[in-house]
């Protein structure tokens, strides 16, 4: 038994240092367990069937031939699945009616779940459902997506369009305009984890393993979904191999549980790489215009972006690309607009950097392209534009050290060498260029709670539902406990991903650190007030839980970013069309950094992710069938080994005037790095790409017509 | 996956006896294309006769300067053995170029002669292809075509074959030995791949039962002076949109031999012929390359979303010989190689 | 007679031995995540294309989604759980720690796999698809960025931990250098 003190010399100082994952050891031996690699006594396996037409009905489900094949268990489908309720508003709204599965006999995309499979083992579950007849009463489908289509609206909910001034005015009174339209592709999350969740019913509650982005998330939509009461729920997700905003419920728990009360033993779901292209959302492909009027100095008078992008018939949901101006530029004519069309397809949804991604690549092109026309340095411009407050809003910003990354980018760059006309640096077979953007995104900030425990042997145990997908929270929360609690880290043991934690705030919108840190920190004051009261620590400890609504309820309302400058240089060979980012440097503003370490390898991670944008990522839709001819990581390309360079990420001091001072991380390095790709091909080659991914064809095939999209 | 037997086999004779006995059999080396097309439902054998322990796995020179390739040895093996590389290194270069480390290591020589295409149209079974089964229709034609044929297709299939190697093999004549009940054959390669016609499912000159037994390679001093290169949509790991493979002997400024083939254009490893006829006895010049490229890809008909392959090969073309002439690309009238 | 389609095999693994009856659908993956509850080799696609279920087959790197389990008897078979010495790390996983060369850790068992072969398979004087010059003659090409890249290309990490990986694979295989030299 220990005294109820944090310890006689107080140890502070591991946020800012460099600290290795915490689970590092298990990860690096493979002891590291995700989702589908538990076992369990009579596990039974269910294995997938989705629609080959992309609008239509169900007419029937063959499944009497394939119940009577080797260790099948059952075969579950709209003729006798359990009734689920889909229509309740969960933790971030109403679900996409897909997690529904099984509720009737409609198709409104291909890749829609049509049947369930269990089998006493996978190779059982796949042959059969590989056997299994779906018959469809076939309707004619439209997915065919491209700018100004008919059908294309602007939502009725708020934050869809903001407008001040008068636009046309302003652009008629420009000296320079540019007016460009830009595109990106269907691109895919692709964790290289696939989904996976087992559930077991187990004395009286329903137990799920799964690989998610929020315990609490998953629990609460299930036990919604099924009529449960959310005590008797627990789900869990101790390692997930990746999510970048793919992971929340989706049809594979849903089916689990089905299956698993079905048959009462515990019965996994994992969907393959191939029905992850249907089932787990997506970033929709975007069409964008912008239009900037400028004084010739470069001074903006007006700014237009219009973003469309896609949703299902189902749900809507709407890659928000034009939101990114309303923090970044201000204009005397200010306009921005989010539009959607739906079709017959699978509900996108957040993809790492939802709208600042593609609304990126479009602004900071046509930015680039204004620095051209106005003969400005492109740096110089966006200085010349940089607002003393929020352009929409008029909020004061709580801080914003957007041109202090563009200084220390500049010159650990060597941008002030760079000879701002294209085409003119040749090495052997390769037209070298370089580029650069800007880079910003939304600091956010959820309710969570969370506990601490002071333990009788002199550790602390932290309990928070946060999820760790690879960011590194939970060695973050342990820095950030460590401080609060003046001990060592080895001192600490956080646990995570169990719903029985409470709510919190899940791994998404880069709020994830800044959410869970508060909570835990909030909790470690808790206790440390328990703890001055002295006395000895009983056997189980003492606990002190936190809970941040209030808190956050209470912070001035407030421009709230990160911020960052992206370099780029490239090497373009045109006669085959083939390019190779050399060196990519991003420079970020984003609060207090917990961990240098994980800290660079998230920032390096979005980059990467922007680099891949840039020139690989395309989900190739077939008009003809509705679906995709590339679902596979054979067609959907993301940059491997040997596209990436050596990226540097590095920040400067972003001090914030906030209790915690921590912005988000997860998704910035994204933001801005394929523009400054695109706009150092242009500098490598004179000619402008609009159309990502920037593919060898569409290099190729530059000096004549434009090589247009992959949709046939 | 459809339920299978599996037999391993230590000898020839074994396996064409198990292969002879049952028509949905098939032989098993490294597995990375069949077992892959198992799992997604297009191939569904009954039986899997292993071969990879034949005694099929060596590399032995042949007289007068040739390789002799057993049909099991790896794509690894292949790529780093000294006298491919010394005799051939555009070969040891296409392997290298192909898949990763780890596939090379299963992969193996005769099981990439008759790996089969990356059509998406043909990897999904829920779509209509013409390959897969004969009559349905081939979907490519009005739909994603972007890594089609430009050269040799029909209007029942414009699929192209993913192998690099074979693009090296086809470059230097490679002869392919099989074995059946009723004794040996050979297939030269330009005879080994069937045209596509209106059988775009009969892809190979392979007799009903047969086992690859081995690649020959004749004697070919040109080949000493040879290279690969492989354009694709990222730097590795991915197939390819355009690939060549050239050699190029050059005297006194007359091109003595030449070889040239494509990869990722047509429905077999295409040898360019044409372009190899313009060019010998003619001066190394970008001119007289772009020239033979004009004249190989005459044939070429292009769909409305592939015509860039014919910009790319010409310009891979002139790339190539003029790297292996160590002449200047950019010395060609009009100063591009575009 | 139609051929069993089920074998009783017994697979080598990390030096033990583990008899099992396996349907003959089952690939080496599976045998060892579903059967053998060695789940530290990963499935990432299930189809050859992202390298997350690489281990060493007779000591060399392979995709054990394609390998079927069957066809595996009779090769020693070393996957993550068995490249360590016992509580040592093998200097490939130190690096990978203490480099932060992953993130989300899914890639990470097959990443490391596929580096300790790479490093195997450079000392042994294999080409790459960068190497320059791939005849004997040229001699083995120097073990760069650009050589270990293009050499760890068949393992995809979605979290972008390129970089970082890259500086491991390197500083690991510069400690072995120094220590076979030191042997030597």
């Amino acid at each position: 038994m220990t005294t109820a003190t944090t310890g006689t010399t107080a140890v502070t100082g591991a946020v800012g240092t460099a600290h290795t994952r915490v689970e590092g050891l298990a990860k690096v031996t493979g002891a590291a367990r995700y989702a589908g690699e538990i076992p369990f006594a009579e596990l039974a396996h269910g294995w997938l069937v989705l629609s080959t037409v992309a609008r239509g009905r169900i007419r029937s489900v063959e499944d009497a031939p394939v119940r009577a094949m080797p260790g099948v268990l059952t075969v579950l489908h709209h003729g006798n699945a359990p009734r689920v309720d889909g229509d309740y508003v969960g933790m971030l709204g109403k679900p996409d009616p897909t997690v529904a599965v099984f509720q009737h006999d409609r198709v409104p995309y291909l890749g829609w779940p049509v049947a369930l499979v269990v089998a006493e083992t996978s190779e059982q579950a796949r042959e059969a459902a590989e056997a299994l007849v779906v018959r469809y009463d076939q309707e004619p489908h439209d997915v065919a997506f491209f700018a100004g289509r008919p059908g294309t609206y602007t939502p009725q909910t708020p934050g869809t369009e903001t407008e001040k001034g008068d636009l046309e005015a302003e652009l008629t009174a420009s000296a320079v305009v540019v007016d460009a339209e830009y595109t990106t592709p269907e691109e895919h999350h692709s964790s290289m984890e696939p989904h996976a969740a087992m559930a077991r019913w187990d004395s009286g509650r329903l137990e799920v393993v799964d690989s998610n982005q929020g315990s609490t998330w998953v629990a609460g939509e299930l036990a919604k979904l099924f009529s449960l009461d959310p005590e008797s729920v627990r789900v869990r997700s101790e390692h997930v191999g990746g999510a970048f905003g793919s992971k929340g419920v989706r049809p594979h728990q849903v089916l689990a549980v089905m299956a698993a009360t079905v048959l009462h033993r515990p019965v996994r779901v994992v969907l393959t790489r191939r029905q992850m292209f249907s089932l787990v959302g997506y970033r929709s492909p975007t069409a964008q215009r912008v239009r900037l009027g400028a004084d010739p100095d470069g001074r903006l008078r007006a700014l237009d972006h219009q973003a469309q992008s896609l949703t299902s018939t189902v749900h809507e949901f709407v890659e928000p690309s034009a939101s990114v101006a309303r923090a970044m530029y201000d204009a005397d004519a200010h306009h921005t607009v989010n539009q959607v069309v739906a079709l017959d397809v699978p509900t996108p949804t957040w993809m790492r950097a939802p709208g600042e991604a593609p609304g990126s690549f479009a602004l900071e092109s046509a930015l680039d392209e204004l620095a051209e026309k106005c003969g400005l340095d492109p740096i110089a411009l966006r200085t010349r534009n940089e607002p003393d407050a929020g352009p929409v809003s008029g909020l004061p910003f709580s801080s914003r050290n957007l041109l202090a990354c563009f200084e220390e980018g500049a010159r650990r760059f060597g941008w002030a060498d760079r000879d701002p006309a294209p085409g003119l640096r040749r090495e052997g077979r390769w037209l070298l260029g370089t580029g650069t953007a800007a880079a910003s995104f939304p600091t956010m900030v959820m309710p969570s709670t969370a506990a601490v425990t002071a333990e009788a042997d002199g550790t602390f145990t932290v309990r928070i539902s946060a999820a760790d997908v690879g960011t590194g929270a939970r060695t973050a929360l342990t820095l950030i406990a460590a401080d609060a609690l003046e001990v060592a880290p080895d001192r600490i043991r956080v646990r995570i991903a169990d719903s029985d934690f409470g709510p919190a705030m899940i791994a998404g919108g880069s709020m994830g650190t800044r959410s869970w840190g508060w909570a835990v920190t909030a909790a470690v004051g808790e206790l440390r007030e328990q703890l001055a009261l002295g006395g000895d620590i009983p056997p189980q400890g003492i606990t002190a839980r936190a809970d941040t609504t209030e808190a956050l309820g209470a912070l001035p309302e407030k421009e709230r970013h990160s911020f960052g400058a992206q370099f780029a240089e490239v090497a373009v060979d045109t006669t085959t069309g083939e390019i190779r980012v050399r060196r990519l440097l991003g420079i970020f503003a984003a609060g207090r950094i917990i961990n240098p370490l994980t800290a660079r390898s998230q920032f390096i991670g979005g980059m990467t992710w922007g680099l891949s944008m840039a020139l690989h990522e395309e989900a190739v839709r077939d008009q003809a069938s509705g679906g995709h001819v590339n679902a596979d990581f054979a067609g959907y390309h993301f940059a491997a080994h040997a596209d990436v360079p050596l990226i540097e990420a590095d920040w400067v001091d972003d001090p914030d005037d906030d209790p915690v001072g921590i912005k988000g991380i997860g998704e910035i390095g994204i933001v801005g790095t394929a523009a400054a790709i695109a706009n150092a091909v242009w500098h490598a080659t004179g000619v402008r790409h609009r159309n990502l991914p920037i593919r060898p064809d569409r290099v190729l095939l530059a000096g004549g017509e434009p090589a247009g999209g992959r949709h046939a | 996956m459809r339920e299978f037997g599996y037999r391993r086999v230590h000898d020839v004779p074994g396996a064409l006896a198990l292969l002879g006995a049952d028509p949905d059999a098939r032989c098993l080396g490294g597995g990375t294309n069949l077992v892959d097309l198992m799992k997604a439902g297009v191939e569904r054998p009954g039986l899997l006769i292993d071969v990879r322990e034949l005694p099929l796995d060596r590399i032995a020179a042949t007289d007068g300067g040739g390789l002799r390739i057993g049909a099991t040895v790896t794509n690894s093996d292949l790529a780093a053995h000294p006298e491919v590389r010394r005799r051939y290194p555009a070969l040891a270069q296409a392997v290298l170029a192909g898949a990763s480390g780890q596939l090379r290591n299963m992969a193996t020589v005769g099981g990439n002669l008759l790996q089969r295409t990356r059509c998406g149209y043909f990897t999904d079974p829920a779509k209509p292809c013409n390959k897969r089964i004969p009559g349905s229709g081939c979907p490519a034609l009005e739909g994603e075509h972007h890594n089609h044929a430009i050269l040799g297709a029909s209007e029942h299939c414009v699929a192209v074959h993913p192998s690099d190697m074979g693009v090296a093999l086809a470059a230097f004549d490679a002869v392919v030995s099989y074995e059946t009940v009723d004794g040996p054959g050979e297939l030269p390669l330009a005879e080994f791949y069937l045209p596509v016609g209106e059988t775009p499912h009969l892809e190979t000159a392979l007799p009903p039962g047969a086992l690859i037994t081995g690649v020959t390679l004749p004697p070919a001093p040109v080949a000493a002076h040879s290279r690969y290169r492989k354009v694709r949509e990222r730097a590795s790991y991915a197939f390819a949109i355009g690939s060549i493979a050239a050699a190029l002997d050059v005297r006194d400024g007359v091109i003595r031999d030449v070889r040239l083939a494509f990869g990722a254009v047509a429905s077999r490893p295409w040898r360019a012929r044409e372009a190899e006829r313009v060019l010998t006895g003619g001066p190394a010049s970008a001119e007289a390359f772009a020239a033979a490229a004009d004249a190989e890809l005459a044939a070429a008909e292009a769909l409305p979303h592939n015509g860039y392959k014919v910009t790319l090969m010409r310009n891979l073309v002139i790339a190539m010989l003029s790297e292996l002439a160590e002449t200047d690309p950019a010395e060609l009238n009009g100063g591009t190689a575009r | 007679m139609a051929p069993s389609t089920s074998s009783a095999i017994t697979l080598n693994i990390n030096g033990e031995k583990h008899a099992l009856p396996v349907d003959h659908r089952t690939t080496l993956l599976d045998a060892l995540r579903e059967h053998l509850d060695l789940t530290g080799t990963k499935k990432g696609c299930d189809h050859g294309q992202c390298g997350a279920c690489t281990v060493l087959l007779d000591g060399r790197r392979a995709v054990s989604c394609l390998q079927l389990a069957v066809a595996a008897e009779g090769r020693e078979i070393t996957t993550i759980e068995g490249v360590a010495d016992g509580e040592q790390l093998h200097p490939v996983q130190q690096a990978f720690l203490d480099l932060d060369g992953y993130q989300c850790g899914y890639c990470t068992p097959g990443q490391i796999c596929s580096a300790i072969a790479v490093i195997e398979e450079h000392a042994a004087g294999w080409p790459s698809a960068v190497t320059d010059d791939v005849r004997p003659e040229a001699g083995p090409p120097p073990l760069t960025a650009e050589e270990i890249r293009e050499r760890m290309s068949g393992n995809l990490c979605r979290c972008g931990a390129y970089v970082s990986i890259v500086q491991a694979v390197a500083q690991a295989a510069e400690a072995e250098q120094k220590t076979k030299e030191a042997a030597a």
